[in-house]
C-alpha cells in the first residue's frame, strides 16, 4: 500500500475515530487551543512590542552618526563622570568637520533650548526650540506637511524664521494657516515657514511634534550665548555607515586636539546602539515569554498523549482485527499519528483563529499583528505537538501483537 | 504440493519461571481444497496451532511453508502480507469494525492490499452477494442480526481470494439454526474449491469437515478422514474412511470423543 493511500485511510479512520468520540476529543482539543492561543500571543505581543520600538527610534535614521559629550547607554556613574568632564562641542567645530569631511552626505549642529511660545491669544508654556541648519532636512529624519524647512540663505543669514512641529502648529494655529504667521517664540517674533509632518513620540519619553527649528545662531541672539552642541552626520549609504564612523572619529580627534595617547572625549551614538540594547532585552523577555507559554501547549500536548493511551488500549481489538487481516505495522501508526495530529491541528486552527481576534484587540495598545507566517508556524507547532504526544500511543498500538490483541476484551 | 506443511512445530510459553509447551513437534500437511476440523478441549493447544497457521503467531522451533513460502521465519510485516493474500479469518465475536458499513468492512482487506477504490468496491460487492447480503451493503453491524453479521466476515474472509479459510470457532455466538446455516455457507464454500480450517470443540460443527485434526496436549492425537464427501484432491492413497489413524498420530485418541 503506497504511504499516499495509508495517509488518505489513516485520516478517514481518524475522522471516524474523532467523531465517534466527539466531546472526547473536543476536550482534548481545548488544551491545544489554549496553548497554541498563549504562545501565538506571545509571539505577537513580541512582535508589536519590536515594531512600536522600531517605529520609535526611526526618527534617529539608521545611516546617522549622533556625536554627542555622552554616550546614550552609560553603564556605570564613573563613566557618567568622566562624559560630564569631557569639553563640550562647539559651533566651530561643527563647521570644521563640514570643511574636512569627504563621507558625509550631510553634517548638522543640533542644539536646544525649553522656550515659552505664543501666537495671539494662543500659547505654549514650553517647546523645545532646536537650533540646527538647512541641513537637518536631511540628517533629522523629518518631512514637511506644509511649507519648507529652513533654507542656507536663512542659515547663514540667521533670519527670524522658523519651522514647527505638528502638534506646535495645530496647538497655536486653529482656522488660521499657520504659514507666514508672526509667532512669539521666547519673547522674540519669528515668522512661520513650515511645519513638519507628525512624528509621534520618541520611547513614549518626549513627543518630537512639540518642536521648534530656528536658524542656528538665532539661537545664540535670543536664548542661549554658550549652547552645547550635538552633530547628526548622514552617511552617503548604509553600508558606508562604518567608514564614515572611522572618518568622522579621525577628525574629531585631529579638531578637538585629542593627542594619540587619550581616550576620545567624545561619544558617536547611533541606531545600533538601541537595536543591541532593546534586542538584547527583547530577546529574555521573548525567550521567557515563550518558554511559560510554551508549558501550557506542553500541557495540552500530554492531554492529547493521554487520550491516545486511552484511544489505542479502547481499540485494542479493532487493531487485532485490523493486523489479522493485513495491516502493516507502519498503517497502524499512521492511523494513530493522523488521529493525534488531526485533534491537534483543528485545535491549532482554534487557536490561531481565536489568536487573530485577541490580536485585533491588542492593536489598541500596540502595533501588533498576526503575520501569515507566524500562523502557519502555530499550525505547524500544534501539527507537531500532536505527532510527538501521538507517537507513543501509536508506537504501542503499532507494536500490538495480534494474537493479544485480538483476545483483548 | 501441499498448501500447508508443518514440520516439528514447537511453541512455548515462558510464564513466570516456569516454561509451557502449547505445541510439541507437531507434523502436519493439508492439500488445497481440503475441509479441515480442528478439535480439542481447551488448553490443549488447538488455539496455538490456529494462531501458527493464521501466521499471527510464529512457531519457536520447527518449519511452516504456507504455499510454498518458509513462514516460519519471517518479521512483523511480512507475515502481515502473508494474512492479507492467503489468509481469510472468519472470529467467534464476528470482530467487524462497530462503525463501519457491511461494505466497508469487507473492502478493508483490500484496502491493505492496495486495490483502487472501484476495484475494491466491485469485488466487496461480489462477495457479499456470494454470502446472500446483496441488499444489506449499506448496513452497519448493529443493524444486522448474529448470522448476517457473521455472513459479512465470511465475505470479508473471502474477498481477496486466499488461499485458505481460518475460522475459529464461527458458531460459537450463534444459536443452532443459524450455527448450521453458516456451516451450510461453509459447506458451498468447500465445495467450490476453498480450503476450509475450522477450529471448534463441537462436533456437530465438525461433522461438516472431511477431515478432523484432535489436539490433545500440544499434539495431534487423531486425524480422521470421514466418509461422505471426499474430496477430488485428497492425495491418492491416503483417503481414509471413518477413524482411520494417520502415522503421525503418537497416541489413540480419547474414546470419549470419537
Amino acid at each position: 500500500m503506497t504511504l499516499w493511500r495509508e495517509i488518505r485511510e489513516g485520516t478517514r479512520i481518524a475522522a471516524d475515530a474523532i467523531r465517534a468520540n466527539s466531546l472526547r476529543s473536543i476536550l482534548a482539543t481545548l488544551g491545544i487551543v489554549i496553548g497554541i492561543l498563549t504562545v501565538t500571543l506571545m509571539g505577537t505581543a513580541i512582535g508589536g512590542l519590536n515594531n512600536a520600538f522600531v517605529r520609535s527610534i526611526s526618527s534617529l535614521g539608521a545611516d546617522v552618526l549622533h556625536v554627542s559629550k555622552f554616550d546614550w547607554f552609560i553603564d556605570s556613574h564613573a563613566e557618567w563622570l568622566k562624559a560630564m568632564n569631557r569639553q563640550e562641542i562647539t559651533l566651530a567645530q561643527v563647521q570644521a568637520l563640514e570643511q574636512q569631511m569627504t563621507l558625509a552626505r550631510a553634517i548638522a549642529p543640533y542644539t536646544e533650548f525649553g522656550a515659552p511660545i505664543r501666537y495671539g491669544k494662543r500659547s505654549s508654556d514650553r517647546v523645545w526650540v532646536i537650533g540646527t541648519t538647512e541641513k537637518f532636512l536631511q540628517t533629522g529624519g523629518v518631512n514637511l506637511a506644509q511649507g519648507r524647512f529652513l533654507s542656507a540663505g536663512e542659515v547663514s543669514g540667521a533670519r527670524p524664521v522658523c519651522v514647527l512641529g505638528s502638534q506646535v502648529a495645530s496647538n497655536l494655529f486653529l482656522r488660521e494657516p499657520p504659514l507666514g504667521n508672526k509667532v512669539q517664540l521666547g519673547g522674540y517674533p519669528f515668522e512661520v515657514i513650515g511645519v513638519i509632518e507628525p512624528q509621534g513620540n520618541f520611547l513614549g519619553q518626549f513627543s518630537l511634534d512639540n518642536q521648534v527649528f530656528i536658524p542656528v545662531k538665532q539661537m545664540y541672539a535670543c536664548f542661549n550665548s554658550r549652547p552645547y552642541f550635538s552633530i547628526q552626520v548622514r552617511a552617503r549609504s548604509l553600508e558606508q555607515l562604518e567608514e564614515t564612523k572611522a572618518e568622522l572619529r579621525g577628525l574629531l580627534r585631529k579638531i578637538r586636539r585629542v593627542t594619540p595617547t587619550q581616550e576620545d572625549d567624545f561619544a558617536i551614538n547611533q541606531q545600533q546602539n538601541f537595536l543591541n540594547t532593546f534586542n538584547r532585552v527583547a530577546g529574555t523577555i521573548a525567550a521567557v515569554g515563550l518558554f511559560i507559554t510554551g508549558l501550557s501547549l506542553f500541557v495540552g500536548g500530554i492531554g492529547i498523549m493521554n487520550i491516545m493511551f486511552v484511544s489505542v488500549a479502547e481499540r485494542t481489538r479493532e487493531i487485532g482485527v485490523r493486523k489479522a487481516i493485513g495491516a502493516r505495522r507502519r498503517t497502524i501508526l499512521l492511523q494513530f499519528l493522523i488521529e493525534a495530529a488531526g485533534i491537534c491541528f483543528v485545535g491549532g486552527l482554534i487557536g490561531v483563529g481565536l489568536a487573530y481576534f485577541a490580536t485585533l484587540a491588542m492593536q489598541r495598545v500596540l502595533p501588533a499583528n498576526l503575520s501569515v507566517p507566524a500562523a502557519g508556524i502555530a499550525l505547524a507547532v500544534a501539527l507537531c505537538t500532536g505527532l510527538f504526544s501521538g507517537f507513543l500511543p501509536a508506537w504501542r498500538a503499532a507494536r500490538m501483537n495480534p494474537v493479544d490483541a485480538l483476545r483483548n476484551e | 504440493m501441499s498448501l500447508i506443511r508443518l514440520e516439528g512445530i514447537s511453541r512455548r510459553y515462558q510464564m513466570g519461571s516456569e516454561t509451557i509447551h502449547a505445541l510439541r513437534e507437531v507434523s502436519l500437511s493439508i492439500e488445497r481444497g481440503e475441509f479441515v476440523a480442528i478439535m480439542g478441549p481447551s488448553g490443549s493447544g488447538k488455539s496455538t496451532l490456529m494462531n501458527i497457521l493464521g501466521c499471527l503467531d510464529t512457531p519457536t522451533a520447527g518449519r511452516y511453508e504456507l504455499n510454498g513460502m518458509d513462514v516460519s521465519q519471517m518479521d512483523d510485516n511480512e507475515l502481515a502480507d502473508v494474512r492479507n493474500r492467503e489468509i481469510g479469518f472468519v472470529f467467534q465475536t464476528f470482530n467487524l469494525l462497530p462503525r463501519a458499513r457491511a461494505l466497508h468492512n469487507v473492502e478493508l482487506p483490500l484496502i491493505y492490499a492496495g486495490l483502487d477504490s472501484e476495484v475494491r468496491r466491485r469485488v466487496a460487492l461480489e462477495a457479499l452477494a456470494r454470502v446472500g447480503l446483496a441488499d444489506r451493503v449499506e448496513h452497519k453491524p448493529n443493524e444486522l442480526s448474529g448470522g448476517q453479521r457473521q455472513r459479512v466476515a465470511i465475505a470479508r474472509a473471502l474477498v481477496t481470494s486466499p488461499s485458505m479459510i481460518l475460522a475459529d470457532e464461527p458458531t460459537g455466538n450463534l444459536d443452532s439454526k443459524t450455527g448450521a446455516e453458516i456451516m451450510d455457507l461453509f459447506e458451498a464454500l468447500s465445495r467450490q474449491g476453498n480450503t476450509m480450517l475450522v477450529v471448534t470443540h463441537e462436533e456437530d460443527v465438525a461433522r461438516h469437515a472431511q477431515r478432523i485434526l484432535r489436539i490433545r496436549d500440544g499434539q495431534i492425537a487423531a486425524d480422521e478422514r470421514r466418509a461422505g464427501r471426499p474430496s477430488t484432491l485428497d492425495e491418492p492413497g491416503a483417503v481414509a474412511r471413518g477413524e482411520n489413524e494417520n502415522a503421525s498420530t503418537l497416541r489413540p485418541p480419547p474414546s470419549a470423543l470419537v
